[in-house]
């Protein structure tokens, strides 16, 4: 047991002889079968085995003897196994039981950098028109919705929006008001050079309900829900759930997209709205202890700043990443593949495709909204 | 019986991408019998079956059901096609989110006119018939394997399907709850007139209750007809009697 493997390699004219002996096991750092296979060059015909001195093994043998075992096979040598033990036999015999299946067309070499670069950008574009499949089927379901056709049970709705909305509270009420203290300090120590302070209240107040508020919203429920949509289809594409929709002819998308975009299109646009709140708290704040600002004077500028149209701009944008973020979630979900590596993919997926699709759609509606002069 | 058969099958072949997991395969299914795709492990059953209830297109070749062709079917009259069928997944694929009672009443509220005092009581039935009266508020989650198989197959008998189609109904079962299971899909078939088209390797349950099938060879990827499993077992090909009695045949 305490004596480490020896390997030796005796070649007798056409007759290479493995000598095996001491303990083969795996805890011993085992040679690989190479050693054997770059002596087999040489004119060798025949190779016997020589086991007499080995005193114990587990599978590391047989499996150091199949790698010479299709050395040999590969050169057309002829082997003498007779010399092996008689359990190493059994175990290779059985190995041999079910030969190996060409299954050519799968896997293959991994692709160098360039390659993958390539393929991954094509994979991209690939992706586009599924992306536009989807978008129409849930374009067709919105459809249906409004004709009181589509079908989805309320609780299903009521859990989604439990779950997005109430729930989020917390980490939307942290983040707005972190970014609004930010957003402050930022703002004063700027305004501070002109005297012009009090204009703090005008930049909070605009930049949180207008801008800030639904990008945060919208970027925390990426990565919250959007990513728990994902998964939670993707884990249903896996028990093959979605498919039993689609065989019963229920369609998926009424059941279980449907009334997660609702949820979300909904909540979003309230949370951004609480958002603001938040962030013009922090920013009063901010102007109260840190910049010597009356508290009403912070409050009546904020009122002087706001109007209705600020609440409009943000609350559309809201909803609008609200629709990207459960068309991300539903569509990564969906397309999911059959393993727990796909679902862990697909939630990941689901929340940079939300994040880029929300980061076009602020810039998109930001340069519109400017346009039209709202 | 009838002239058309049920559903036919003409130079299948089945697979992912460039990797053919069968082809060639032809056979037919009569009304009102009990037709058993047999083959070991990856042989492809699993894939046939999903070309055969429409969720994966075939490489190659049709499917017929009731000599209509089904993917060469638009979307329209594939669903009606579809809507004959009545399937149980490997998994069960029981809707997670959902209680047994409500996965077997779902596809009754979508597809019928029925109010929800009589599918309650369909419900509560067709849960009596599979062994699991009782179970209607437990989700799937909280039920073992066996019990998942039977309630999907409780749920693919929710509508009363022409044609049922089951993957493994006796994998992850006992004995005796695998020989009850084969009695209700003989008797299915025997009230109803169901077809069926069971994909297993159980052999006592293939000897049951098959009264035609096909082998599918996993080493030359295609199938052997092989008619009446009894006789099969008796005179069939020699990779079938392999497979029929364990190996135990030459
Ligand atoms: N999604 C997939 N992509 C690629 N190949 C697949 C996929 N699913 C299955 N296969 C391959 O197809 C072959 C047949 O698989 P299938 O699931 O149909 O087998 P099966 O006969 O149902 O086996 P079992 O009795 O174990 O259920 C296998 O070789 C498998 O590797
Ligand atoms: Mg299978």
């Amino acid at each position: 047991m305490s004596d480490a493997w020896q390997l030796d390699l005796r070649s007798d004219d056409d007759t290479l002889t493995v000598v095996l002996a001491g303990s083969w096991r795996m805890a011993g750092r085992l040679p690989g079968s190479d050693t054997v296979a770059t002596r087999l060059a040489a004119g060798v015909r025949r190779v016997r085995f020589d086991a007499t001195a080995l005193t114990d093994w587990d599978t590391g043998l047989p499996s150091f003897l199949a790698g010479v075992l299709k050395a040999c096979a590969a050169r057309g040598i002829a082997v003498d196994s007779a010399g092996l033990p008689a359990g190493t036999q059994q175990l290779l015999t059985l190995a041999r039981a079910v030969p190996a299946q060409d299954l050519s067309g799968r896997g293959g070499r991994p692709a160098g950098i360039c390659t993958q670069v390539g393929m991954a950008v094509l994979d991209f574009v690939r992706g586009v028109p599924a992306m536009l499949a989807f978008l129409g089927e849930i374009v067709q379901a919105c459809g249906r919705l409004a004709a009181g056709r589509a079908r989805f049970r309320a609780r299903d709705l009521w859990l989604e929006i439990e779950e997005v909305g109430p729930r989020a509270l917390p980490i939307v009420s942290v983040i707005s008001f972190l970014v609004g203290l930010i957003l402050a300090y930022l703002g004063a120590d700027q305004l501070k050079l002109v005297g012009a302070q009090i204009f703090i209240a005008d930049l909070v107040a605009i930049g949180m309900v207008r801008e800030i508020g639904a990008l945060m919203t919208g970027i925390i429920i990426a990565g919250r829900t959007g990513a728990a949509f994902a998964a939670q289809l993707g884990t249903m594409q896996v028990n093959e759930e979605i498919d039993a929709y689609r065989t019963l002819g229920i369609s998926a998308i009424d059941f279980l997209v449907l009334p997660r975009m609702l949820a979300l299109m909904v909540m979003v646009p309230l949370l951004t709205l609480y958002a603001g709140f938040i962030g013009m708290a922090a920013g009063l704040l901010v102007a109260y202890a840190i910049f010597d600002i009356g508290f009403f004077e912070y409050y009546t500028e904020t009122l002087r700043a706001l109007e209705l149209k600020h609440f409009l701009v943000g609350l559309s944008k809201g909803s609008v990443y609200g629709a990207m973020i459960a068309f991300a979630g539903c569509l990564r979900g969906m397309q999911c593949g059959r393993s727990a590596a796909a679902v862990g993919h697909a939630a990941t997926s689901a929340v940079v495709t939300a994040i880029l699709l929300i980061t076009i759609a602020a810039s998109v509606l930001t340069i519109v909204y400017y346009q039209l002069g709202i | 019986m009838n002239a058309i058969p049920q559903i036919e099958v003409r130079e299948l072949t089945v697979g992912y991408g460039d990797h053919v997991v069968q082809r060639d395969l032809n056979f037919a299914v009569n009304r009102g019998e009990i037709f058993v795709v047999m083959g070991g492990n990856g042989c492809g059953k699993t894939t046939l079956m999903r070309a055969l209830v429409g969720l994966q297109p075939p490489l190659a070749g049709r499917v017929l059901f009731a000599g209509e062709d089904f993917w060469g079917a638009a979307e329209e009259d594939r669903r009606r096609l579809q809507r004959r069928l009545g399937i149980l997944f490997q998994g069960g694929a029981l809707w997670s989110s959902l209680t047994l009672a409500e996965n077997v009443a779902l596809p009754l509220a979508e597809h019928t006119a029925l109010s929800a005092a009589q599918i309650d009581e369909i419900v509560a039935f067709k849960l009596a018939l599979v062994g699991l009266a009782g179970f209607g508020d437990f989700y799937p989650a909280e039920l073992s394997g066996g019990m998942k198989k039977r309630a999907g197959l409780a749920r693919a008998m929710a509508l009363d399907p022409e044609i049922l189609v089951i993957d493994e109904p006796s994998s992850g079962l006992d004995p005796l709850t695998a020989r009850r299971l084969d009695e209700l899909i003989v008797e299915l078939r025997d009230s109803l007139g169901t077809t069926v088209v069971v994909v297993t390797h159980d052999l006592a349950s293939i000897l049951a209750i098959g009264d035609n099938s096909v082998y599918l060879d996993a080493d030359t990827h295609t199938m052997i007809a092989t008619g009446h499993p009894q006789e099969a077992l008796r005179n069939g090909a020699p990779q079938v009697r392999h497979f029929l009695t364990r190996g135990n045949a030459a």
